[in-house]
């Protein structure tokens, strides 16, 4: 059968016509993200300075940082992760290794998914009605426990979805040698899937450390600087949301230079996570 | 395809077997094994993935220090076969076997058999290679430590014998240290291999070792296969005649879940006795 000049002639633009689509949209997608980026720097760079690592946040007119937001952001996130953590390795490990096509697998499953688009608000006000109003107090604890309910179903889904992706022969090579499956499981599957795990755990990362929703209902604000998980704690979302709100250019900057803290934080910590847990090389 | 030998392996009716005078196995030519050499014995297996049945009546003995192959087209039912003699296929619902695997006179497939002993006792090496993510040192360190609390000079020493008995001492004694991961294919098999007489089994089971490898690497691991046989009781799988008549003493023949021949793989090669293990092996069909 003899070729058809026409039909690869028609081919090849078909081709084109697509490859340019694609092009067009991803350049679409990146210029948003690179024009957000830019203002965020241009903002943000101008107020950096010492008194943002050594004040806490000041009334209007005065001088001041952001000390006790970031503290109490950090203190917030690392708390939400440890736990996420900890239910959302072990809830994707059950799904992935454990629960099969069972019929309570696939609820947990959709479950799961459902909370994973459930929006943030809702689960700000689900932890007012269980862990504030109960209390009658707003705490950074509550805070953390929203962040966590935020976490865990991205990191459930992604546990489950890169274990599942590890070859059967890599778990029937290890059972093969008379390896208890918890065992299994421990030290040769997550082993395996640590880098998705790590991936997992860094999309959970970066979509609860800007959440403002959830701390307005749970660990609302504080002016002061304060370790105490019992009170009310300072957060940089909601510091931003806050200044941001106000006619004032100073806390208007300061708004500015913590959303680009956040940005910087969440770049770093993607960074040395995918340093530490890059694959090795064939050498 | 005018030859009639294949159809008449696909089970018939009753009507048709009656016919042909002959139930369903009855011409199947297998040899007996002297029993002080048997290592494995199946005896009467049948194997079910849910409704379909893969291995039909297979009776077969495993002598002790020497290498079994087993061969026929895909889908034969040799895989699942050597499957059942470390129950592997008990990781999976509705697989199950029913009649005697006897291993050293004890049924593997009775009630109350430790599979984690078992499994200690018969090795399992697979079609692709699989490397643990972690060190060569600790990839091969990995089974001993189920079963054994080495200080670390002895299982230095461990690694080490278990690397030279799969001939790769030489390529990585300077990169113990490093992951598995980055070896090459035939490498990593014979990592595997390394990986499964640190344990000290009694018996290796090898599903298409060499299949995933190139040409030099299979050689490499048949010449570590030929090593091997002195000390344990090798079964292997393969589609590779030429490598079931390098390295195996003796041969079964497979097809549609029957053993149909099995005899010293001498024999098997020369004059095999059925029609179908000789129109498979002289390439007519499969």
């Amino acid at each position: 059968m003899a070729l058809s000049a026409a039909r690869i002639g028609r081919r090849r633009a078909q081709n084109a016509l697509f490859v340019g689509f694609c092009f067009l949209v991803t350049t679409l997608a990146l210029t948003a993200l690179a024009l957000i980026l830019y203002s965020l720097l241009i903002q943000g760079v101008g107020g950096l300075n010492l008194r943002l690592f050594t004040m806490s946040t000041p009334a209007a007119g005065t001088p001041g940082g952001l000390i006790n937001a970031i503290v109490g952001s950090i203190m917030m996130c690392t708390l939400a992760m440890a736990m996420a953590l900890a239910v959302g390795v072990m809830a994707g490990t059950w799904l992935a290794e454990y629960a099969g096509e069972s019929r309570y697998g696939s609820v947990v499953r959709f479950l799961n998914d459902v909370l994973l688009s459930a929006p943030s608000i809702l689960v700000g006000l689900f932890v007012y009605e269980i862990l504030v109003a109960p209390f009658k107090g707003f705490s950074g604890f509550a805070g953390a426990v929203a962040l966590a309910l935020l976490a865990v179903p991205v990191i459930t889904r992604t546990t489950e979805d890169v274990l599942k992706l590890q070859p059967t022969s890599l778990r029937e090579s290890a059972i093969a040698l008379g390896t208890p499956f918890w065992h299994v499981v421990r030290t040769v599957l997550w082993r395996a899937a640590s880098s998705g795990i790590i991936t997992g755990a860094l999309l959970a990362f970066a979509r609860i450390s800007g959440e403002t929703a959830p701390l307005l209902f749970t660990a609302l604000n504080n002016q002061f600087f304060s370790w105490n998980m019992a009170k009310p704690m300072a957060n940089l979302p909601v510091v931003i949301f806050q200044f941001a709100l106000t006619p004032y250019s100073d806390l208007n900057q300061l708004a500015w230079a913590g959303a680009l803290i956040i940005a910087a934080s969440v770049l770093a910590v993607t960074i040395i996570a995918r340093f530490v847990s890059r694959d090795p090389k064939p050498s | 395809m005018t030859d009639p030998a294949p159809e008449s392996l696909t089970p018939g009716t009753a009507e048709e077997v009656g016919a042909r005078a002959i139930a369903p196995g009855t011409d199947n030519s297998i040899i007996e094994i002297a029993p002080e050499r048997i290592k494995i014995d199946v005896q009467n297996l049948d194997f079910f993935y849910g409704k379909s049945q893969a291995l039909k009546g297979v009776s077969m003995s495993v002598a002790r220090s020497a290498v079994t192959a087993l061969i026929g087209p895909s889908g034969c039912g040799k895989s699942t076969l050597l499957r059942t003699l470390n129950r592997m296929y008990g990781l999976y619902p509705g697989h199950r076997a029913t009649g005697k695997i006897l291993f050293d006179d004890e049924d593997i497939l009775g009630p109350g058999v430790d599979l984690s002993l078992l499994r200690a006792r018969i090795g399992m090496v697979f079609q692709k290679p699989t490397p643990f993510p972690m060190s060569i040192h600790d990839n091969v360190a990995f089974g001993v430590r189920l079963y054994e609390s080495l200080s670390r000079a002895e299982m230095n020493d461990r690694v080490e014998e278990s690397l030279r008995r799969a001939a790769l001492w030489d390529e990585v004694k300077d990169k113990l240290t490093t992951s598995g991961l980055g070896l090459s294919g035939g490498q990593q098999q014979r990592l595997c291999v390394a990986r499964c007489i640190a344990v000290r089994p009694e018996v290796l089971l090898l599903d298409e070792p060499t299949s995933a490898l190139d040409p030099i690497s299979s050689a490499r691991l048949e010449e570590t296969i030929t090593r091997l046989k002195s000390d344990y009781t090798i079964v292997i799988v393969t589609h590779n005649l030429g490598q079931a008549a390098r390295l195996s003493d003796y041969t079964g023949f497979m097809y549609l879940g029957e053993l149909v021949e099995f005899d010293e793989t001498a024999n098997m090669f020369t004059k095999p006795v059925t029609k179908r293990a000789s129109d498979y092996i002289t390439g007519r069909f499969g």
